[in-house]
C-alpha cells in the first residue's frame, strides 16, 4: 500500500488508467492529477466518457489497467466518509419514501453505529448543516415535495455531513434554473474555501467560466486542463467539442456559444 | 368473542394461526425492501427455484428445507451475479434463473414416478398441515431475520435508496447485498408451506404497498408493513375457518382487500386536500398576495405538481 504522505498534494491521482465497457475502451492510458484544495470542472461533449471517468475516480467502475489514488489511498481502500458524492438528480428515485432529514442522515451511515435510530449528536449535526445550507424548514418533507434547489442542497448536505476531503458531483447544474445554478456554484465555492477539494462534471461552459478556477477538457482522453481563461480558446474547445465555438470576452468575463448554424447541426 | 376462541380449541388451527402471524410479519418486513428495489417478482421466482430444489433434494434423500434452501440461495446469487453489470435487468434474470430451476423440479417429478411425497403443499400451501418442525423453522427464520434487519437498517436503507452512493460512501454493498439475499431466500422457504409457491409474491408485496399508501417515511413504512402483514395472516386464517375456504388464498385475498381500502382512502384524502388547496389558493388570489409561510419563489414545488407532490 502506498504511503499516503507521498501523495499529500494530490487529491486525485490517475496514472496510466485505461477503462471502458466490455471490449470497448472509453479512454486509454489516462494520467490526471488534481491538487488538494482544487475546485475543478470536467467538461466535454455527451458520450465523451465524463461519467465513466467520474465513476472510475469514485471506484464504482472497474479499470482495465492503471492506478487510481484518492488522497494517497488506492480507491478501494479509502476510509469510509472520506469522499462525498452527489449523484445526478435525474438518477434519484423520487418516489422512495424518505424525508430530507433521512437523506442527509445517510451520509453518517458509515460511522459504525449499529442502532437504526439516530443519536442526538447526529441529529444536531444534520440540523446545523441544514441550517447552513438553507433547507432546515424542509427537513421533514418527503423528498419529492421539495424544489430543485432544495433537492440539490439535500444531496449536497448528505455528501458533506461526514466532513469529506474530496467532494465529487455529477452534473450539479443540470435540471435546475439559472438562479439555483448560480447559488449552487457559489455555495460550492464557499465549501471549497474551507479546504475541501471539489470535482464536478457539467455541460455548462459559461457556469464553469464564471465560477470555477480550474477546468479539465475531456473527450475520450484529456484534451487540456488549466484556468478557464487559458483553456477556453477556440482551438481547445473545437478540439474538445468538434464544432465551431465562439468565445466572447468582455471585461474579464466569457460568453461561450456554438457557432455552427442550426441547419448544419440538425442535418437539414 | 366466541367465534375468535372456538377455532383455537383445535391444535391444527393454533399451529396455522401462529405460522400465519409469523410469516405475515416476516414477509411484511422484507417485502418493503423487495418492492423498493423494484424486485416485486423475486419472491415469486425464488419460491419456484426453491420448489425445484426441494424436488431435487427429495430425490437425493435430503431434508425438504435443505434442498429448497440450497437451490433458492443459488438462484439468489445467480440473479445478483447476472444483474451486476446492469446489462440484464433483474426481471429478466429472475425469469430465466428461477423458471429453469422450477422446470428442473417438474422434469424430475415427471421422470421419477416413485414419489411418496406430495408437493401440492409447497405449490398451493397447506397451513393446516403445519407441523411442530415447520413452526420451529418459521420461528427461527422470523426471529433471525428481524434481528438481522434491525442491525442492518442503516446500510440496507442506503443501499436500497442509492446503491452507487452507498458504495462510494464506504458501505460494503456486496456483503450487505449477500446478507439480504440470504435472508430473503430463508424467508421465502419458511413461508412456502404456509401460503404456497403460487401465492408467495402477493404475501411479500401486498403489506408493503399498503404501507406505502399510508406513509412517506421509510422507518414508519417498515413498521406498518410488518404489522399489516401480521394482521393479514391472522385475519386471513379466521376468515378461512369461518368461510371454510383455502387458507393461503384467503390470506392473499384479505391482503389485496386491505390494499384496495388503503388506495381508496388515499384517493379520497388527495381529492379533499386538492379541494382545500384550490379553495385556499383562490382566497389568496382574491384577498392578498402570497406572503409568509409559502417560501420564496425558489422554494415552490416544481411546476406541474400540487403541494402534495402529485402531478397536477
Amino acid at each position: 500500500m502506498p504511503n499516503p504522505d507521498s501523495f499529500l498534494d494530490s487529491a486525485v491521482n490517475l496514472s496510466n488508467v485505461t477503462a471502458g465497457y466490455e471490449h470497448n475502451v472509453v479512454f486509454a492510458c489516462l494520467s490526471l492529477e488534481i491538487a488538494v484544495g482544487q475546485f475543478a470542472g470536467i467538461v466535454g461533449p455527451t458520450g465523451c466518457g465524463k461519467t465513466t471517468l467520474l465513476k472510475t475516480i469514485l471506484g464504482t467502475h472497474p479499470v482495465f489497467s492503471g492506478n487510481v489514488l484518492l488522497n494517497g489511498y488506492p480507491v478501494d481502500r479509502v476510509p469510509p466518509g472520506a469522499i462525498g458524492y452527489v449523484p445526478q438528480l435525474g438518477s434519484v428515485d423520487w418516489s422512495f419514501p424518505v424525508t430530507v432529514e433521512e437523506v442527509i442522515m445517510m451520509g453518517l451511515y458509515t460511522n459504525r453505529r449499529i442502532w437504526p435510530w439516530s443519536s442526538k449528536e447526529e441529529r444536531e449535526r444534520v440540523h446545523d448543516l441544514a441550517h447552513r445550507l438553507g433547507i432546515y424548514d424542509c427537513l421533514h418533507h418527503h423528498i419529492v415535495h421539495t424544489s430543485g434547489g432544495q433537492r440539490q442542497r439535500a444531496f449536497l448536505a448528505r455528501a458533506l455531513i461526514s466532513n469529506p476531503k474530496l467532494l465529487v458531483l455529477d452534473e450539479p447544474t443540470s435540471g435546475v434554473d439559472i438562479k439555483t445554478q448560480h447559488e449552487v456554484l457559489h455555495l460550492l465555492g464557499d465549501i471549497n474555501n474551507e479546504g475541501i477539494t471539489i470535482l464536478l462534471t457539467t455541460h455548462d461552459l459559461n457556469a464553469v467560466a464564471s465560477h470555477l478556477p480550474w477546468v479539465i477538457c475531456f473527450n475520450n482522453g484529456l484534451v487540456a486542463q488549466g484556468k478557464p481563461r487559458d483553456i477556453f480558446t477556440n482551438e481547445i474547445l473545437t478540439q474538445t467539442y468538434g464544432g465551431d465555438i465562439v468565445i466572447v470576452r468582455h471585461e474579464g468575463h466569457f460568453l461561450i456559444a456554438n457557432n455552427t448554424p442550426l441547419h448544419l447541426t440538425n442535418g437539414l | 368473542m366466541e367465534f375468535l376462541l372456538e377455532p383455537l380449541e383445535y391444535e391444527f388451527f393454533r399451529h396455522g394461526l401462529l405460522a400465519a402471524l409469523m410469516v405475515g410479519a416476516l414477509c411484511g418486513l422484507i417485502g418493503v425492501y423487495v418492492i423498493l428495489r423494484g424486485m416485486s417478482y423475486v419472491g415469486h421466482g425464488l419460491s419456484h427455484a426453491a420448489f425445484g430444489g426441494a424436488v431435487v433434494g427429495f430425490t437425493l434423500n435430503f431434508n425438504f428445507y435443505a434442498g429448497a434452501g440450497a437451490m433458492g440461495l443459488l438462484a439468489a446469487l445467480l440473479i445478483n451475479r447476472i444483474t451486476r453489470n446492469g446489462k440484464i435487468k433483474s426481471d429478466a434474470a429472475i425469469g430465466i434463473v428461477t423458471t429453469a430451476m422450477f422446470a428442473l423440479g417438474v422434469v424430475i417429478i415427471s421422470q421419477v414416478r416413485t414419489f411418496t411425497q406430495s408437493f401440492e403443499a409447497a405449490l398451493f400451501g397447506n397451513i393446516l398441515g403445519i407441523t411442530g418442525e415447520d413452526l420451529l423453522v418459521i420461528g427461527l427464520v422470523t426471529a433471525s431475520t428481524m434481528v438481522a434487519m434491525f442491525f442492518m437498517y442503516r446500510p440496507l436503507l442506503f443501499l436500497t435508496f442509492d446503491n452507487e452512493a452507498a458504495r462510494v460512501f464506504g458501505i460494503r454493498t456486496g456483503i450487505v447485498q449477500l446478507m439480504f439475499s440470504l435472508l430473503l431466500t430463508l424467508s421465502i422457504i419458511a413461508s412456502m408451506n404456509v401460503v404456497g409457491v403460487t401465492m408467495i409474491a402477493a404475501t411479500l408485496i401486498a403489506p408493503a404497498v399498503t404501507a406505502r399508501m399510508m406513509t412517506d417515511s421509510f422507518s414508519r413504512m417498515l413498521i406498518y408493513s410488518t404489522v399489516i402483514g401480521a394482521i393479514t395472516g391472522v385475519a386471513g386464517m379466521y376468515l378461512s375457518y369461518i368461510f371454510n375456504a383455502a387458507s393461503g388464498a384467503t390470506i392473499v385475498l384479505f391482503g389485496a382487500l386491505l390494499f384496495c381500502l388503503s388506495a381508496l382512502v388515499k384517493l379520497i384524502r388527495e381529492k379533499f386536500m386538492l379541494r382545500v388547496n384550490l379553495h385556499r389558493h383562490g382566497d389568496l388570489m382574491h384577498t392578498h398576495a402570497h406572503s409568509e409561510g409559502h417560501g420564496t419563489q425558489n422554494d415552490k414545488p416544481e411546476r406541474g405538481k400540487t403541494n402534495s407532490g402529485e402531478p397536477a
